[in-house]
């Protein structure tokens, strides 16, 4: 029951990701390649800048196209899932929702225009715990002298300028964060070696060092001490995306999963015969279309201007423990050959869809923030 | 796509939550312990049209749609599912079959009536041996001169004892399988057809349950409804409304298990903190409401299709599947919650637990919601 025009685009953005980007997807999972040629056709798209206003170049379309667009990339190939959901939702948004308007007309123009903006939030000693951040900003007479490094981070490789969340006070408890926008060129800005993951190996992950990295003043992003408020409000929304990401995957292997079942043939007959994967089938198909609903209820909330904060937890901690289940049990309906790498997709989906069940906080974090608001409600009664 | 509810819905919503937290909560206990429902509370539900929900108003009821009609029922049932499954199997099942298959005359003579709550509804189809297998049924219905004459045995018949019209499937060609499958309205009092004793179940025990036998019941030639051996295909289409009314019964029952827990796990007090600091608590708490969101999102899916006339065959599939097994996992962890008190009657749990168990059975087994499911998926 989504509206026509987003049938349309769903289409639409179909059919390019079939034509596009399918045909690449294995050898950007077997080579571990970033795509660079697909930046352009994924940019003349929109994909790069369905998060930025026209004004600063963009191509804006509501949360749900968002997810829509995320989805359909994802149920191709989830390297590219994941760098639309970081560069838009963790690159973009925030420059967009707590920059200052020569922030927003340095950076956004040139993000729609496909140059990758990363996130850098996690580091060695914090993870979940973001509180743990050692990463160091001293405000100098002229500048920001920021020393730390952060790890795993989406697309650091390609990546034009980074946020990254740093400490702002001198004193070892203060537990004060700042963001800040920070550009490859800057001396003192290195990137590290592009990780070897299990998968989303097409998605360059990477350590960022800053080593004595000169910032100019005003490339502090909103006030100090906003930043850990910032980085939550920013994931609020990209938890949406990776549970966007997360239901393509499992969308794909269950398409492969359904359709092989219909051509395999074993005793005789189909296998799609037996109950015993009907009834697999239909499961995952329910689990699925309900995952998708509460993606598409926080998109909607999230547009509506209402708090949704739990709902996006939700979507994403639900998405991505259903998708993961779902492409497992893909590969058991395709037996054996579901378990190779090359002539079918799902044993990909399958590695590529476990980073959803932790990135941009685990399942775990995701009960957490659920837990608290349902907790507080029940405190507001009293 | 928007399931928000109209404010009207909202409003109609608010007012069942005051009746069944008022009313019909305090004495869900008692009415699950003597299996027996205070006719005050019939009447003051027929007072709000609640037996006529989505009657058109020309015959006395409310003239709704199923949409506004779930969210009333979800809060009903969320106090009592077994109340709550009499009005669905008369709303959903019976009302609806007669608005959609009646002849014009049968509308008029019954409608009003049941809309008024003075003739409740009992659908009976399922048979001892005709279950999910519903082409399998025995029950006979035989044209002598101008009156069906009905014979056979049908089981598990909500509202059995005290209905004042039978929705009844019997077979008019025996040798024509599924084809040959009829539907007729059998007014209560009719010579032959036999009341059987209450059966005694697990859950839902405020709800009435029995064994009818007919033995040559003679109804009037026009009360038929539909054409012969379109019985099976009415059936079919009326499933999808029964199986959205549980997918909200097992709703109200999960929400109701869910608000005992988070109420509980703030009170109850383990190592001197209550049990809500501890992560495996609080983690079971988030679990059980993002399923309970799922199903719900599932389940106003399916109502708002069928208010469309889309066919919704896999949605109301989906929507009774997910949800009936959700609420059988949240009222679980509900009680799991409570610890030993989850366990004892005291506590509200114990009767969700129970209640749950039913929705994962009637209107469709969980295995017949994924052939349904699956066969569909398939012909794609």
């Amino acid at each position: 029951m989504l509206e026509k025009k987003h049938l349309e685009y769903r289409d639409r953005i179909r059919a390019f990701m079939e034509e596009t980007i399918a045909p690449k997807a294995l050898a950007l999972d077997i080579e571990q390649r970033f795509p660079d040629e697909h930046m352009k056709p994924l940019t003349d798209m929109g994909l790069m800048s369905m998060l930025i206003p026209e004004k600063y170049g963009g191509r804006p379309t509501d949360t749900i196209t968002y997810t829509i667009a995320v989805e359909e990339a994802s149920r191709v190939c989830g390297s590219t899932g994941i760098m639309l959901a970081a560069h838009n939702s963790l690159g973009c948004w925030p420059i967009y929702a707590f920059g200052t308007e020569e922030q927003r007309q340095k950076y956004l123009p040139r993000a729609a225009q496909g140059g990758l903006l990363a996130f850098g939030l996690t580091e060695p000693d914090a993870g979940s715990d973001a509180g743990g951040t050692r990463t160091m900003a001293l405000k100098k007479a002229d500048h920001w002298l920021i020393n730390g490094s952060k790890c795993w981070i989406t697309s650091a490789t390609k990546a034009f300028a980074t946020i990254a969340s740093a400490r702002t006070s001198d004193d070892p408890e203060d537990k004060e964060i700042t963001c800040f926008i920070l550009e490859k060129d800057w001396p003192g800005y290195a990137v590290g070696k592009k990780e070897n993951k299990l998968g989303l190996r097409g998605s360059d992950t990477a350590f960022l060092h800053f080593d004595d990295l000169k910032a100019p003043l005003d490339s502090q992003l909103g006030q100090i001490g906003e930043g850990f408020k910032q980085m939550l409000k920013t994931l609020d929304g990209g938890r949406i995306s990776i549970g966007a990401m997360a239901l393509g995957l499992g969308q794909g292997a269950f398409d492969c999963a359904l359709k092989y079942s219909a051509s395999r043939k074993q005793f005789g007959k189909p296998i799609s015969y037996n109950q015993g994967i009907q009834h697999k089938l239909a499961d995952m198909a329910t689990q699925l279309e309900a995952a998708r609903l509460l993606i598409y209820e926080a998109a909607q909330m999230k547009d509506a201007g209402m708090s949704f904060g739990h709902m996006s937890a939700m979507a994403k901690l639900y998405a991505s423990e259903v998708a993961t289940k779902v492409a497992g049990d893909a590969i058991g309906i395709l037996g054996a050959v579901g378990y190779y790498t090359g002539p079918y997709p799902v044993e990909r989906m399958w590695r590529d869809v476990k980073l959803c069940t932790i990135g941009e906080g685990t399942s775990e974090i995701q009960k957490l923030v659920i837990a608290r608001h349902l907790l507080k409600q029940v405190e507001g009664k009293g | 796509m928007d399931f928000r509810l109209s404010e009207e819905d909202l409003d109609l919503k608010q007012m069942a939550r005051d009746l069944a937290q008022k009313r019909i909560y305090p004495i869900a206990e008692e009415m699950d312990e003597h299996g027996e429902t205070p006719r005050e509370l019939i009447d003051e539900c027929a007072e709000l049209g609640y037996f006529g929900f989505t009657v058109p108003e020309e015959y006395g009821g409310l003239g709704m749609n199923s949409t506004s009609f779930m969210g009333v029922l979800e809060e009903i049932c969320s106090a009592s599912a077994g109340f709550g499954i009499m009005l669905s199997v008369h709303n959903s099942l019976c009302c609806e079959i007669i608005k959609l298959f009646g002849s014009e005359e049968l509308k008029q003579r019954y409608l009003p009536e049941m809309a008024a709550g003075t003739r409740i509804g009992a659908y009976c189809i399922t048979e001892p041996d005709a279950g999910t297998d519903v082409a399998s049924l025995k029950t006979t219905a035989v044209l002598q001169g101008d009156q069906w004459v009905l014979n056979g045995t049908k089981s598990y018949v909500t509202n059995g004892a005290f209905a004042g019209i039978f929705v009844v499937f019997a077979k008019t060609d025996p040798a024509a399988g599924h084809k040959g499958i009829s539907c007729f309205l059998v007014p209560a009092g009719t010579p032959g057809l036999m009341i059987g004793k209450a059966e005694r179940k697990c859950g839902i025990k405020a709800s009435d349950t029995r064994e009818l036998s007919f033995s040559d019941v003679k109804v009037p030639k026009d009360h038929m409804m539909g054409e012969p051996g379109a019985g099976f295909r009415m059936a079919v289409t009326i499933l999808n409304s029964g199986r959205i009314g549980v997918a909200f019964q097992s709703i109200g029952i999960a929400q109701s298990a869910l608000n005992e827990a988070l109420k509980y796990s703030k009170e109850r007090k383990q190592f001197n903190q209550p049990i809500a600091n501890f992560q495996a608590i609080q983690f079971k708490l988030a679990d059980m409401a993002v399923k309970i969101d799922a199903g719900r999102l599932l389940a106003y899916r399916a109502a708002q299709l069928k208010d469309a006339g889309e066919p919704c065959h896999r949605e109301a599939s989906m929507a009774k599947l997910f949800c009936s097994e959700m609420a059988n996992e949240v009222a679980n962890e509900a009680v799991q919650i409570h610890g030993g008190y989850g366990y004892i009657k005291e506590y509200a749990v114990e009767r969700y637990f129970r209640d749950a168990r039913v929705t994962m059975l009637y209107e469709g087994t969980s295995e017949a919601q994924r052939m349904v499911i699956s066969r569909d998926l398939l012909r794609e």
